[in-house]
Parts: structure tokens; sequence; C-alpha cells
């Protein structure tokens, strides 16, 4: 194979704050090649594209680029508010001979651009009014109009409906044949093996792997992905944490064909009480949204959630009021307030129930906090500490026992575990199990299969925002999640295209 | 996981556009078109020109506050910049007509840099920088004029008082540099590399970035821009009113604010028009007019019909993008 790089990285190293984001990682563009990148979160994918624009300086390693390269990111980089042909043309708009924009050609050239992507929208109206599939094309032709040797496409196809999907990669391909490099950034296997030459999978800053795309099976590209080599069947059932949950027959929540496009289609939980499922799936494969299905906070195109066999509505003051809560993935961001106390982060879910008349009791809350930093084992000097002072791990066990005194039925867990230290998180993963065993419904989200395996009584596998398989018992194991995650689709839809796995 | 912020402008952005432009611009007709039935007086060229005249002083602040708004940004020191530039000039006077125009504009137009150069440079809010510069330079100008008790006179008969007083068919000087100033506006706004980026910057700041449009460096060509403007309204005022005066230009900034926003510009930056802003001025200025032709009601009114003008105009951007 004629060797002809693009870009080429050697030996790449970069630390954030002590935390290697890179390790040694080697890296090779060949011209004209379409070149999967590849890793689960935190794998350092991103870090690497920083790299490759410039954005991040190494701190190790060697760097040549042979062309000018361009960046399409998940979301639009544009501006919605102005016009179509000006975001196109924006830092390089055609003059007439006075020097100022000669807009009449700006809008000709640009209506001609984009029919060759399939687009016909009016080029004077503004970019907002497009659908984000145009969208993006806009952006990808701007990318290519800039004549860039190098393409990066960011998770392109990760907002887009099926139909857009396909003529996104209609373009990827045009691009292709005009000997366009591109790295390509997705977690949708099919779009990968459809499209892709090469592949890097990149793990916990590593490379560790590179080659043709096409030799290796989707089921090894998962393992390199996830960490987990396939000869390496283990069971499991034998650790403690996940055994024994005493559990009903009759579930206490039901969600049943939860869509809303383009992010999940369809998607089929039940949780009985004591009962712990897990949601596995690669990155984007719509774990997070439908714990937000469920709890109301993600507008539905279809389906409904049951609580002990009654409709609730599709709101989370609802389902709240119906018993289920959720630990959302961002503490920072979604969850913890700072600045309050321990006392004060803990109450503010259970206030309305705290209080008459609006005025709160402090006696309750007091013996409230009192059993719950004991419970959960929270190590603060007083609850009148900030928040901001405790560990991850403590901060985690706030929000877990915000939610825990308001009593719920239901409780959803979206990456408990992250960000917490190896003691804090066993902690966790032991209360997750204490709580199960009291009759506690639980939906745990984790990128860590081993969590997974180990916490959860059954397994719900979401690829690519629906169901690719659901795993109890003896199929509690790597391989089983593996094989259902790389499972390939037969026909263009993704709706149930992996039959369920029996129980046997 | 995944989470993408899809650009939440469908046709509201359209619609949005049509409304408040043309909302502005059919009520500017309507009042006219009812003052002129309702008051005689209001219809009669004298009136007119006067209005026209008042109306170019704060054009000529409000046009560079366009800008600075399209940005994303404000500019509070306008009020303060305006008055500054009108007793610079009247000093300056005394010098020639050379200094009595370069002297503001210089001097406001560089504390407009340094608004900039402090917005753009160090990421403080654009609220509290001009904010500063508010109370700098109207600190400043008392300090010049012994807490106002100087009061600098330009004389009758130099060239630059002719710059405010003169006029073309009874019509003032002013009138026609506001107007030069808003077609040469618009036309950079629009029509010039420099126009786009102004948009790009309060449209998307961080998109403008990643697409290479140079945001610090436009933000500070706007803050001078702004601050040279207000510069030059002073000198304008005080050529007209043939002295520098320093108890005016009190709120001004607010003023210029409301007619941009009148004028259908987004207070949240990306999309505006100096057309517009031009029209919230004419309008402003006619229900100034009207009230003063009522004679009855107090001149304080003005603000009150102001204010609930600009309400309307705010509540309608809200209703309309959603």
């Amino acid at each position: 194979m004629p060797t002809d790089p693009v870009i080429e990285v050697a030996g790449v190293t970069k630390t954030f704050a002590g935390v290697q984001a890179l390790g040694d990682v080697d890296f090779t563009l060949q011209r004209g090649e379409i070149h999967a990148l590849v890793g689960e979160n935190g794998a350092g994918k991103s870090t690497l594209i920083k790299v490759l624009t410039g954005i991040h300086t190494p701190d190790a390693g060697r760097l040549t680029r042979n062309g000018h390269i361009s960046t399409i990111y998940q979301e639009v980089n544009l501006v919605p508010l102005m016009s179509v042909a000006a975001n196109l043309f924006l830092g390089r708009e055609p003059r007439n001979r006075f020097g100022l924009i000669d807009r009449a050609r700006r809008n000709a050239d640009a209506s001609e651009l984009l029919r060759g992507y399939g687009i016909t929208a009016d080029v004077s109206s503004p970019l907002g009014t497009l659908a984000v599939g145009e969208q993006q094309m806009v952006a990808l032709a701007r990318a290519v109009e800039a004549n860039a040797d190098v393409v990066i496409m960011d998770e392109p196809t990760s907002s887009l409906e099926p139909r857009e999907v396909e003529t996104l990669l209609g373009v990827v391909r045009k691009l292709h044949e005009a000997g366009i490099s591109i790295i390509y950034v997705s977690h949708r296997m099919d779009e990968l093996y459809r499209i892709c030459d090469t592949v890097t999978v990149l793990r916990d800053g590593r490379n560790v792997h590179s080659g043709p795309l096409k030799e290796l099976p989707r089921i090894e590209l998962v393992s390199l992905m996830l960490g987990r080599s396939v000869k390496e069947i283990e069971k499991h059932g034998t650790t403690a944490f996940g055994e024994g949950h005493h559990a009903d027959t009759q579930p206490v929540l039901e969600a049943r064909e939860l869509t809303s496009r383009p992010r999940i289609n369809g998607v089929n939980v039940s949780i009985r009480p004591g009962e712990v499922v897990g949601l596995a799936g690669l990155l984007g494969s719509g774990r997070t949204e439908t714990a937000k299905a469920i709890i109301g906070a993600l507008p539905l195109d279809g389906g409904t959630v049951l609580v002990a066999g009654k409709p609730v509505s599709h709101n989370v003051k609802s389902a709240m009021r119906a018993g289920i809560s959720m630990l959302a993935e961002d503490r920072k961001t979604e969850g913890i307030i700072p600045n309050l106390s321990v006392r004060e982060n803990i109450v503010l879910a259970a206030l309305p129930r705290l209080s008459r008349f609006g005025v709160i009791s402090r006696s309750k809350q007091d013996r409230i906090v009192d059993t719950f930093v004991k419970r959960l084992r929270i190590k603060v000097s007083s609850p009148e500490q900030k928040v901001a002072e405790l560990s991850g791990g403590n901060q985690q066990k706030v929000l877990l026992a915000r939610w825990l005194c308001t009593e719920p039925r239901i409780l959803l867990l979206d990456e408990p575990s992250r960000g917490i230290d190896v003691g804090a998180k066993a902690e966790v993963q032991a209360l997750i199990d204490e709580l199960a065993r009291e009759g506690l419904a639980v939906l745990l989200i984790s990128s860590e299969l081993d969590e997974l395996l180990d916490g959860a009584d059954r397994l719900i596998v979401l690829r690519d925002g629906s169901v690719a398989g659901e795993l109890e018992g003896d199929q509690l194991t790597s391989e089983h999640v593996l094989k259902a995650i790389a499972a390939e689709v037969r026909d263009g839809s993704d709706d149930h295209a992996v039959s369920h796995q029996n129980g046997n | 996981m995944i989470t993408t912020t899809t650009p939440a402008v469908p046709k509201a952005a359209a619609r949005t556009k049509v409304l408040q432009r043309q909302g502005a611009a059919v009520a500017l007709v309507l009042m006219v078109a009812v003052s002129w039935l309702v008051f005689p007086r209001f219809g009669s060229l004298d009136n007119l020109r006067d209005l026209a005249l008042q109306g170019s002083f704060l054009a000529v602040i409000a046009i560079g506050m366009t800008f600075v708004i399209i940005t994303g940004g404000i500019d509070l020191s306008v009020g303060s910049l305006y008055a500054l530039g009108g007793v610079l000039a009247a000093w300056g006077s005394q010098y020639g007509f050379l200094a009595a125009l370069a002297l503001p504009l210089v001097v406001c137009g560089a504390i407009g840099l340094i608004n900039g150069l402090l917005i753009a440079r160090t990421n403080m809010a654009p609220f509290i920088v001009t904010l500063a510069s508010l109370l700098f330079a109207r600190g400043l100008l008392l300090a010049i004029t012994d807490e106002g008790a100087n009061t600098y006179k330009i004389a009758t008969d130099s060239a630059f008082v002719e710059l405010g007083r003169g006029t073309v068919l009874g019509f003032g000087y002013p009138i026609f540099i506001a107007a030069v100033l808003a077609v040469l506006g618009g036309m950079i706004l629009n029509r010039t590399s420099f126009g786009q980026n102004v948009f790009a910057t309060g449209g998307a700041e961080q998109s403008a970035i990643l697409l290479g449009v140079p945001v610090a460096k436009t933000k500070i060509v706007v803050y001078t821009m702004s601050g040279t403007l207000a510069g030059l309204a002073g000198a304008l005022t005080a050529a007209y009113l043939q002295s520098g005066v320093t108890v005016i230009g009190v709120g001004l900034e607010l003023d210029a604010i409301s007619v941009v926003v009148i004028g259908g510009t987004l207070l949240t930056g990306g999309m505006g028009t100096i057309l517009g802003t031009v029209i919230g001025v004419g309008l402003i200025k006619v229900i100034q007019n009207v009230i003063n032709q009522i004679g009855t009601l107090d001149s304080n009114y003005q603000s009150v019909v102001s204010g609930v003008f600009l309400l309307i105009v705010v509540v309608l951007q809200r209703i309309l993008r959603r």
C-alpha cells in the first residue's frame, strides 16, 4: 500500500492537570482515505482531534501536517441568524468592483454550490430555518469550499434523521472521490463499516488498534473499544453485588415504546420492585435519553410510562409524584448546588413534603439529614458544611440522599460512579445493592461494562436508540453484551433490528 | 452523553425580522399620519425641520449603538461621552475648526477603544466596563469644568458653529451628517466583511471563532466606533448650542438603546439594521414632539410613552422568537 500521509503524529502525549489524556499515540491519515476514529467517552478522541487541528499543543511527540484541515463538529458551528449564503462565504465574500460584498453573486454561488449537496433551500433565508441535517451539509460545503484537504467529522450524524444520514454519507463519499481525506468519528457501527477504509481505536488515551476496518470483525472492534477480550468469557453473578435481589413479578415501572426522534426509537423498559436493570450500550446509543424520557425531561414523539400499572403524564413533576427520581449524569451542572450546605442540598427535592403553608420544619429537616448522613455514610464535618468542600464520592452520596428522601419507588441512576475514586465507587455500588434489597426499582446506566454486569439483575442493551437485546441470568456476560452491540443491522432502518435473546 | 444544541430559530427568525422591522415602520407611519391630522402645527415645515434636527443627534449615537448591540454587547458610556465631546469641542473651538472637531472624536474614540480592549481582551462584561467609563467620562467632564461652573462658549462667528446651525433649505447640517452616517453604517453592516463579522460575533460567538472570524478585533472596532460617534454627536450639539453644556446627555445611553431595540435589533445580538434604528429614532422623536404639542401634558410623559413602546417591542421579540 503506497503511503502518502496527510497527517502523521508519532508518540503524542498530552496531559491536563496531571491527568493523561493522550499517551504515546501514533496516528497516520493517508491521503484520500476515510479513517474511522473510535473510542468510548474519555478515550482521548477529542483531545487527539484538537492536537491534529492545532488547538492543543502536545507535551511530547511529533506532528506533521501536509494540508489544510477543516473540522465539522457535532453541533453545527455556524451562525443561525445569518443567511445560508452569508454563512457559506463568511470571510471569503465575493466583492464587486467597489470592494463591497456582491450579494447577488453570493446568493447565486451559494445556490449553485449547495445544489451539489442536494440542498435547494432559499440561501437568503437565515440558516436557523433549515433542518439540522441541511445545516450540517452547509457546514460541510463550507469546509470543502475552503479548500480543505482533510475534513474531520465529529459525530456528524448523531442528531440526524435516517434520511438525512443517507444524504450526508452520500456527500462523504463524494468528498472521498474528490480526493479529500476524512477522519470520521462515530459510534454507529453500521455507518463506520459502510464508509470507512481504516480505523483507529483509542482507549484510555492510547492507540489500541490501527488498521483496515473491513478486516476487523465488529465484535473485535467493540471489544477493543470497551477493553474486553472476546475470548475472555466470564460468567458473572458470583460476586456479592447484584445477587439475590428479591424481584416481585409485577413491574413497578413500565415504559412502552419510548420514541424521541432521532435519539431513541421504540425503547421498552420494565423494572420490578427490588430489581436492578442495567442499560448498556455505546456512547450515543440513547441510554441517558431513555432515562430522561422516563422521567419526562425529554419531549416524546410517542410512548407511555406506567408506574404500578397507571399511566404517568409526561412531565417531571408528575413523574416525581408517581415516585420516579433521577440522579443525573453530570453532578456539577445538573445536580449539586455547591455553595449550599449538605443539609440544604439533601432536603431540596423533599421541601414540598417538609413544608406546611410554605414554612419548612427545621427539626424534620435535621432528622432526615441525620438519617441519611449516617445511612449513606457521608463523610462531613457537620450537615452545615458546604457541599463544594466534599469529595466527589461524598457529593454523589449527597445527591443520592436528596432523591432517596423523596421516598421514590423507582430510581434512575445515570453514571452514578463516574468521577469518584475506587473506594467510594464500591460504597456507592453497595448502596445501590442495599436499596434494591429494600424493594426499590433501580435503572442503572453505566459505560463501565463491569459495573453493569456486576450490579444489574437484567441488562437492556441499546444500539442507535433501539433495544438491541435483553440479557439476564447466564447471559450476563461481556460476550453477550458485545454481540448485541456489534450485531449487524439487516435493513436500513434500525427498528428492532436484533432479535431479543431469550432466556434459556 | 450527547447533547446537541440545535439553534432554535426556525421560522421565528424570519417572522421576527418582518414583523419587528416593519412593525416599527408601520407604527411610525401611523403616528405621523395621526399627528398630522390631529395637530395642525405638526405638519408645518418648521416643526418637521426641528424634529429631524433633534433626532439627528440621537441618531448619530444610535448608529454606533446598533453595531455594538448586534455584536451582543452594550455601551452605557455614550451619554457621558456625548457631554464630554460637547465640552471638548467648545474648549477646542478657541484653536479653530479642526481642533473643535478632532478633539472630541479622538478623546471619545480613545475611551471607546479602551472599552473595546477591556471587553475583547479580558472578557469582562460590556455592561460593567462601559458603566465604569460612564462614571469616568462624567467625572472627567466635571473636573475640567470646575464641576460645571466653567462653561466654554463657542464664538458665534466661528466656522464650527456653522456645522451645528447651518442649513440647506432650512434643514440643519446635522441632519445631513446623520443621514450620510446612516447610509455609510448600513453599507458597512451589510456590504463589508467587517459587517458580516459583526453579525457573526453577536449571532454565535463560539461558532464565529471556529469559523475564523476575528471576534476580538470586531468588538474593539465597534466600541471605538460607538465612542467616536458619541463624541461627534456631542460636538454637533455643542456647535448647535454654541457652548459645551455639562449637564446634557444624562441617561442618553438608555434612549439610544431604546431606539435601537425599537428598531428591531435583537438585544441579544446577531440581528439588526441601521434603517430600523433610524425609524426607532423617528418614532421616539415624533412621540416627544406630539406630547409637546399637547402642551397640557407634562414632558415627563415622553418617557412614559417611550417606556411603554420599548416594553411592547421587547415582549413582541420574546413572543415571536418562540
